[in-house]
């Protein structure tokens, strides 16, 4: 099938950049989207012009390096899919698709669809684990765990880190992932410890790092390919309603 | 006591705005209760007005805190639009969403529009500026005769429609509003978000619909006055 | 530098040896330990690991990696679980079987005392993870959850629902973060490693290209570890991630680390089947699927009929054929092999004839839709999404992929290579899996490295050298950097007319060819004779637009690619030299008349560490005898 492509290309972070067409001629449905750019790339090469640049590695749905925004929608229009696990069967002979970076202030474009996500890291640096050196721990079944509780905290630490809810969010928001691992942790008894110095970290980071707030849109939970659930947002609220009053 | 910095943490912001929602809530609902008296006849309106009234210090009280809530609400609105804003400089060329409603996407516009019909709103019925005419009636117990106003004035067609324009968008607001408040706050028993969202929308429909009552009552003749002028 | 191959193992029984040597070795005076600067090259799970533990213990370290964070290294991808000896089954688990498991597994070409350590230090890993935060499946009581894995006899496997892989580098990489938050690690994230500098014949630094600016620049250390992971897609199609490479150990290599076993790689039999040219990765799906589905291709050649057109008299179901007691659950190695048998047959199937069936029909007659929804639910709406064909009406195609690579670079019962100060670990070293690796232990040899082993034997070496011998710039570092950019010049100097992916694919194709599954000594020889002549091609020919001032990932691709070039017949030096089949290695001379893989323990128990000798030249090899003295020798069989 024959595709148009709007994609974003932006030469490096401190240039601006604009909307480019290009044409995907000869595209198998049984591509994965990032193939079909791989096509794409190759033609340019052939041509003389330069690559688009992505950010991909695993391709295979759980690295958390693709970042794509589709017609609008973060890893497009599958729900629970990463853009690499997003295939061209999922369009039409002739559809035209506009690619964009996450766009937010805390993830600026390195170049063309490529952005940085620093601000995740310095989100778990400011207190997103458990402080637990190696060596020195109880046996592992010397802590017990509800299975709710552990199910739970799987259900949260499922996250991969791609930013997907904060692209998604109106207002670039990144409360969901920061909920993710908030909750993951403060469900276990292991982490329940530190749970309230957590969450004020945590949080605090997150603003700092210039996220929005959430204002309970729930898009976070629709473009997250893990589909990592709302439910976490109310928690972490909780947690830091908890946190600030013990004081 | 809540801790340090806690103003000034978006999440913080989140759950002052969802308390103060709460309490302006709360005044809604009161006030919705109060006014559905209105069925019960001029009588019992216009003595549960004079009660209020007889509340006296406590009516202020109830008001201070309100009008604090109203203001605190729209401060931290503001501020927390203008910050998602700045959160985002650069937007979609192609913009799309999943799941979001129109009534989450235009809690400012609601919102804003409700405020000013509030203050017109209370110009019509708490001072009486608009129209005097018709507000400032007594009835056979010498009383405010409230009934006679709020009749009176919902005969007028351009009073009704504002009015029910408003309510329609409090209704929307309340419809995000009211499940949002309990997101923010972590009220929600995990797992029955979207439970709450229809709620949420049946209490903005319920509250929505019950404040239109009376001016549908009014402009169908089903609420008179006695051989009054209307 | 002559390489000289002594493992230092250590005196005294297996069971002590471990302990014993713990005792022995220096410790570094902890008021002295931030002066000593260690530099980790990767951050999956045994780079994550180490980096955070080393500084826990005080070291001043640096972290580097080609993502752009250090939550990202393609240990994440692994889905089965992790081994450890906990016997919490009381099913007879110990010590000592897994260590005979693994040893046997390996089919008898890995060393005793490290699979030993590996066994005993897999408990403290459970341990461990579980006090990050790991959320391993759990029981109504609430006690660990375990399974059994990859045709294991005891359930030994913890995991955390398909992701155990990704939720162990979380717990390291939360570790990590820790310790970057306190300023003990600086992290260095979209950076690739292009050379190691030696300093007197001690590793004492590496160049790094910082990915998005471009600029290359040397970083001194006291030591450097490298945990940078397989080579698996020197096959360009396999199922590592797109980035994973071959470059930091093989420049290692170049100066002067022995490459040891590269010949030994492991070819997974459950992979989504590739659908045409433009294919860039494969996906594993889990090898469970094999204990309810039948696997099978027409009897006759070239039969294109649909699947459920071709009558059960008109099929081969040959694995059940072949190995009648194990039937479908016959081996990897061997799963792979004979799938790639029939598709050589001309008896392949779907569009590429490059497939085989695996039929579910059977299983949802006699289960039930609904049980076999149950089961294996994800994987089949994994699979429908990536063909678009549902399995529950018709059958999976399945074809071999590569997925993990036991060679890597040689090392010493302490993880360190021939170069002193140079120390390997995670899949980039040869040490714990012979010349086959079992489900659920790549994951376990990982965090061993990481967690457990390096942080000791490291002390080792750092209380016997001063911190800071090196120098912050000694010519060797400046030497270094400028050959590197020198490369990185006459890369886009070429401005040929062939992409650098085009090239990988033809690489690939000439490895998948005749250093595949199944080799054979013309196969090999001829591929010896091929890979100079695209390698020569590569430098004429390769097309790679843009400055090297900037982010450009044809670049950093064509990099990657000319080192593969030059790995890929060191590998295959290393298969045509090993006259035996054993694990992943199978040369098709010698097997036994049903085809099964036949070992010479006489001639081949022993590591084959190959020595640099320049581009193209054949590397120079060193044998380190292997020597049994707790397990007997014996032949796999799963007929």
């Amino acid at each position: 099938m024959n595709l148009t492509l709007h994609v974003w290309r932006q030469k490096s972070a401190d240039l601006g950049g604009e909307m480019v067409r290009y044409d995907a001629k000869d595209i198998s449905p049984d591509m994965s989207f990032l193939e079909m750019l791989d096509v794409v790339n190759e033609g340019l090469d052939q041509k003389g012009e330069e690559p688009i640049a992505f950010d991909h590695d695993c391709r295979e749905g759980i690295c958390g390096m693709c970042s794509l925004t589709i017609n609008g929608i973060p890893h497009g229009p599958d729900r629970g899919t990463t853009v690499c696990q997003l295939h061209m069967r999922r369009f039409k002979d002739g559809d035209s698709i506009h690619i964009e970076p996450w766009r937010a202030k805390a993830f600026p474009v390195i170049k063309d669809l490529i952005v940085d996500r620093t601000a995740f890291d310095n989100i778990i640096r400011a207190g997103g684990y458990i402080s637990a050196s190696t060596g020195g721990v109880p046996d592992a079944n010397a802590i017990l765990i509800p299975k709710k509780n552990a199910d739970d905290a799987m259900d949260a630490a499922a996250c991969i880190g791609c930013g997907a809810c904060v692209a998604a969010c109106p207002n670039a928001s990144a409360m969901l992932f920061v909920a993710a691992k908030v909750s993951h942790l403060a469900l276990l008894p292991q982490g329940a410890v530190e749970a309230g110095t957590r969450v004020k970290k945590m949080i605090s980071k997150m603003d700092e790092e210039g996220f929005g707030a959430c204002t309970n849109h729930f898009e976070c939970e629709a473009a997250c390919p893990k589909e990592i659930s709302v439910k976490f947002i109310g928690k972490m609220n909780r947690e830091f309603l908890k946190a600030s009053v013990k004081k | 006591m809540l801790a340090a910095g806690f103003t000034k943490s978006s999440v913080g912001k989140k759950l002052l705005m969802a308390a103060t929602g709460l309490m302006l809530f709360g005044f809604v609902v009161g006030h919705l209760l109060g006014n559905l008296q209105i069925f019960l006849g001029a009588k019992v309106l216009n003595e549960y007005a004079v009660h209020l009234l007889e509340l006296g210090p406590l009516l202020w009280l109830m008001r201070g805190g309100l009008l604090t809530a109203l203001i605190l609400h729209i401060g931290l609105a503001v501020n927390l639009a203008l910050e998602n804003r700045k959160a985002r400089p650069t937007g979609y060329s192609f913009r799309a969403s999943v799941q979001t409603t129109y009534a989450a996407r235009t809690m400012m516009v609601s919102g804003v529009i409700i405020l000013a019909y509030v203050v017109y709103h209370l110009l019509h019925f708490t001072f009486r500026v608009t129209n005097p005419e018709i507000s400032s009636l007594h009835d056979a117990a010498g009383h405010h005769d409230v009934y006679a106003m709020v009749v009176l004035s919902f005969k007028d067609p351009v009073i009704s429609g504002v009015y029910i324009l408003a309510q329609l968008l409090l209704a929307s607001h309340l419809s995000h509003g009211f499940g949002s408040m309990f997101q923010s706050l972590g009220w929600i028993c995990e797992g029955n978000e979207y439970c709450m969202k229809k709620v949420s929308l049946a209490i903005g429909a319920l509250i929505g619909l019950g404040y239109i009552s009376i001016p549908a009552a009014v402009l169908l003749n089903m609420l008179t006055v006695p051989g009054g002028a209307g | 530098m002559s390489v000289t191959l002594d493992a230092k193992i250590p005196s005294g029984p297996l069971a002590d040896k471990w302990d014993k040597h713990k005792f022995d070795m220096k410790l570094v005076n902890p008021s002295n330990k931030r002066k000593y600067k260690v530099i980790i090259v990767g951050s999956g799970l045994a780079g994550g690991a180490a980096a955070a533990t080393l500084a826990e213990l005080g070291y001043a370290v640096e972290c580097f990696c080609y993502q752009d964070s250090p939550r990202r290294a393609h240990s994440i991808a692994a889905q089965g679980g992790i081994n450890a000896s906990k016997n919490y089954q009381n099913d007879g688990d110990s010590v000592f079987r897994l260590f005979y498991d693994t040893v046997k597994g390996g089919d008898f070409r890995s060393r005793e005392a490290n699979v030993y350590r590996l066994s005993q230090v897999s408990e403290n890993i459970i341990d461990q993870c579980v006090a990050q935060g790991v959320p391993f499946a759990r029981e109504y009581s609430g006690y660990l959850g375990n399974r059994s894995f990859g045709g294991a006899q005891v359930s030994r496997t913890f995991y955390a629902r398909g992701q155990t892989g990704q939720q162990l580098l979380l717990g390291a990489y939360q570790a990590l973060s820790r310790q970057i938050e306190l300023g003990r690690v600086r992290m260095h994230t979209r950076a690739e490693m292009l050379d190691v500098i030696i300093v007197n014949g001690h590793a004492k630094g590496i160049v790094v290209r910082n990915l998005v600016s471009g600029k290359t620049s040397t970083h001194m250390a006291d030591a450097v570890v490298l945990g940078t992971g397989g080579y698996a897609n020197v096959f360009y199609l396999s199922t590592n991630a797109k980035g994973c490479n071959v470059t930091a150990a093989f420049r290692a290599y170049k100066r002067g680390a022995a490459f040891a076993n590269p010949c030994y790689t492991q070819i997974h039999p459950t992979c989504i089947p590739a659908s045409g040219h433009y294919q860039s990765k494969l996906t594993l799906m889990s090898e469970s699927l094999r204990n309810d589905g039948r696997v099978w291709v027409p009897k006759s050649k070239n039969d294109n009929r649909p699947a459920l057109h071709i009558e059960e008299h008109e099929r081969d179901y040959f694995l059940e054929r072949k190995y009648p007691s194990f039937g479908n659950l016959a081996p990897r190695d061997i799963s792979s092999r004979s799938a790639k048998e029939a598709c050589d047959d001309g008896r392949g199937v779907g569009k590429t004839g490059l497939g085989v069936y695996l039929d579910f029909a059977d299983a949802i007659k006699r289960l039930g839709e609904d049980t076999i929804r149950e089961r294996y639910g994800n994987l089949f709406h994994m699979y429908e999404k990536i063909t678009g064909e549902n399995p529950y009406k018709m059958p999976m195609r399945i074809f071999p992929a590569p997925h993990y690579t036991m060679g890597g670079l040689w090392v010493d019962y302490n993880l360190m290579s021939n170069v002193p100060g140079l120390y390997v670990i995670g899949e980039a070293n040869f040490s714990d899996h012979g010349a086959n690796r079992l489900g659920a232990s790549a994951l376990m040899q990982g965090l061993a490295d990481g967690y457990f082993v390096l942080p000791y034997t490291i002390a080792d070496y750092l209380a016997r050298i001063k911190p800071g011998e090196a120098g912050d710039s000694p010519p060797e570092a400046k030497a270094a950097e400028k050959e590197a950019d020198k490369q990185t010049k006459r890369l886009l100097a070429v401005k040929g007319k062939t992409t650098v992916d085009e090239f990988h694919r033809r690489l690939g194709k000439i490895m998948w060819d005749y250093c595949g599954m199944a080799r054979n000594a013309a196969g090999l020889k001829r591929a010896l004779g091929e890979i100079p002549e695209l390698r020569e091609r590569f430098w004429e020919d390769v097309n790679v637009l843009g400055s090297d001032k900037e982010l450009n990932q044809a670049l950093e691709r064509a990099g990657r690619v000319a080192d593969f070039l030059e790995f890929a017949e060191v590998m295959c030096h290393d298969a045509l030299e090993r006259n035996e089949s054993c694990g992943g290695h199978f040369r098709e001379e010698y097997q036994t008349e049903d085809g099964e893989a036949l070992r010479d323990d006489q001639n081949f128990t022993h590591v084959s560490a190959w020595e640099y000798q320049g581009v193209g030249a054949k590397p120079l090899l060193h044998k380190e005898p292997l020597v049994y003295e707790n397990v007997k020798l014996a032949t796999r069989s799963y007929k």
